[in-house]
């Protein structure tokens, strides 16, 4: 079997023994722990710590805040997973293929109505879908998504979907401290200006700063920017990643002939492959040609031509 | 909260996310994950530093609709995702607009779209449905 195989039938198996058993929260909804969380978060809700106030209000006494219907079955510093627990199980099986790392990316919270102190609610959660593996901005991973129902005695009172990626963390270290910035005011004449646009604009405002942007649908990187979601959603709008600014020489070709305003030949334009995935088109600098080859390391730079424009390029990386 | 109306749109939030924040909202949503206290083990797993966990990130959408609308409107759903991480001293705006009025198993709720910005770009996106009972104070 594929390592692909491998973790679909896991998670085939998992989904099929459906919903674990509760598990109740260490403490019942109680008001030392409510106060703790307003006082981190700031919220100055009367309703949740302001028993005068509650009694008056439409709640007809305290209540617990819905958003921490999770934290109510948190299982805490040492807590342990139980053995049906199915989000154990499936990072289990990730973690041995090698997607060790994980970070939660969704969450949808349904209260059906709000907790009062003295209430003591349990967990029960089941797998619902496992989608991978994906090229996403943290490295290869799969997306686990469970289900959660939060039960007090017989009554379900919140219920949850939660996504987590897990992924293989990249082989190189985070973002290097401080983007290297060159200034290039040789390239001001010769150069031929984007044009851009409000779908790219971000690219152009984050090479200003040292900063290779990359445009994200959801959870899908795309370069060059555009316009559409690539799924084909009208109604979605994109944000963008930082890329760490890391990959390998994809293609390439080394410019001979003809002449470049304020170049000297030849030179060399790589498409580098990121470590996030997508592929990006610039100039690698202080390069020998016959030194490049598909494969080679190398990491961002950026050339500022002048207060309009920076111009991402390449270097080998050491 | 008489008057909400479709496409108003609610006044911004800031949140300082220091260190002390990251941390002690991170234990006060019993999250004990090092990623959210300990900056070497942080680093170690690739990040640039500590960072906020989603349960704050629910709580502080949460947060954000009911300064505005009151205490006494009844969150009904967070749905929330998460786009680039809240690093330690990162500062997050949140801003957000009344989008829809839906009615859901007879009960009118509002619809409001938030977003949670910090130095990196969009750092949360939510919907979040919340019923305005008659205020009886």
């Amino acid at each position: 079997m594929t390592e692909t195989e491998r973790i679909e039938a896991a998670a085939e198996r998992i989904a099929a023994q459906g919903m674990s058993a509760p598990v109740p929260g260490r403490d019942p909804v109680n008001q030392a722990m409510v106060n703790n969380w307003t006082e981190a978060l700031g919220d100055d809700n009367p309703v949740y710590t302001d028993r005068r106030f509650a009694e008056l209000s439409v709640h007809r006494g305290l209540v617990a805040p819905p958003a921490m219907a999770q934290v109510w079955t948190m299982r805490g510093l040492h807590g342990t997973r139980a053995d049906d627990d199915p989000l154990g199980a499936m990072m289990a099986v990730l973690d041995e293929e090698g997607f060790t790392s994980v970070v939660a990316t969704n969450s949808t919270q349904h209260y059906h109505r709000y907790l009062r102190p003295g209430e003591h609610v349990a967990a029960s959660t089941r797998l619902e879908d496992v989608t991978g593996p994906k090229c996403t901005a943290l490295g290869e991973g799969w997306f686990v998504t469970t289900r959660t129902t939060w039960s007090a005695g017989a009554e379900v009172v919140a219920e949850m979907t939660f996504r987590v990626l897990k992924f293989r963390p990249s082989a190189r270290a985070a973002a290097p401290e401080g983007a290297r910035i060159i200034d290039a005011p040789e390239y001001a004449d010769g150069v031929l200006r984007p044009v851009i646009s409000r779908d790219t604009e971000f690219f152009w405002q984050g090479t200003k700063v040292g900063e290779l942007r990359i445009q994200r649908w959801g959870e899908t990187l795309r370069h060059p920017p555009g316009p559409v979601d690539p799924g084909g959603d009208l109604d979605a709008k994109p944000d963008y990643v930082v890329a760490r600014g890391t990959g390998t020489v994809y293609s390439y070709v080394v410019h001979h002939h003809p002449k470049v305003p304020g170049k000297r030949l030849p030179f060399v334009v790589a498409l580098v492959e990121l470590d996030e995935g997508v592929r990006v088109l610039g100039e690698l600098i202080d390069a020998d040609p016959a030194d490049v080859h598909i494969g080679l390391p190398v990491r961002a730079v950026f050339l500022r031509v002048d207060d309009e424009l920076t111009l991402p390029a390449w270097e080998v990386a050491t | 909260m008489t008057n909400v109306e479709i496409g108003t749109t609610l006044p911004p939030m800031t949140i300082h996310a220091t260190p002390t924040f990251v941390i002690s909202t991170a234990l006060a949503t019993r999250d004990f994950q090092d990623v959210h206290h300990d900056r070497d083990a942080a680093v170690a797993r690739g990040s640039k530093d500590i960072f906020l966990n989603i349960l704050t990130d629910n709580g502080l959408v949460q947060r954000f609709v009911t300064d505005w609308t009151g205490p006494e409107a009844l969150v009904r759903s967070i749905d929330i995702s998460l786009g680039v991480p809240c690093y330690a001293n990162d500062t997050l705006t949140f801003t957000g607009t009344v989008t829809e009025r839906v009615t859901i198993g007879g009960e009118q709720r509002f619809v409001i779209e938030v977003t949670g910005k910090g130095s990196l770009g969009d750092h949360v996106r939510g919907t979040v449905h919340i019923a305005l009972p008659e205020v009886t104070l």
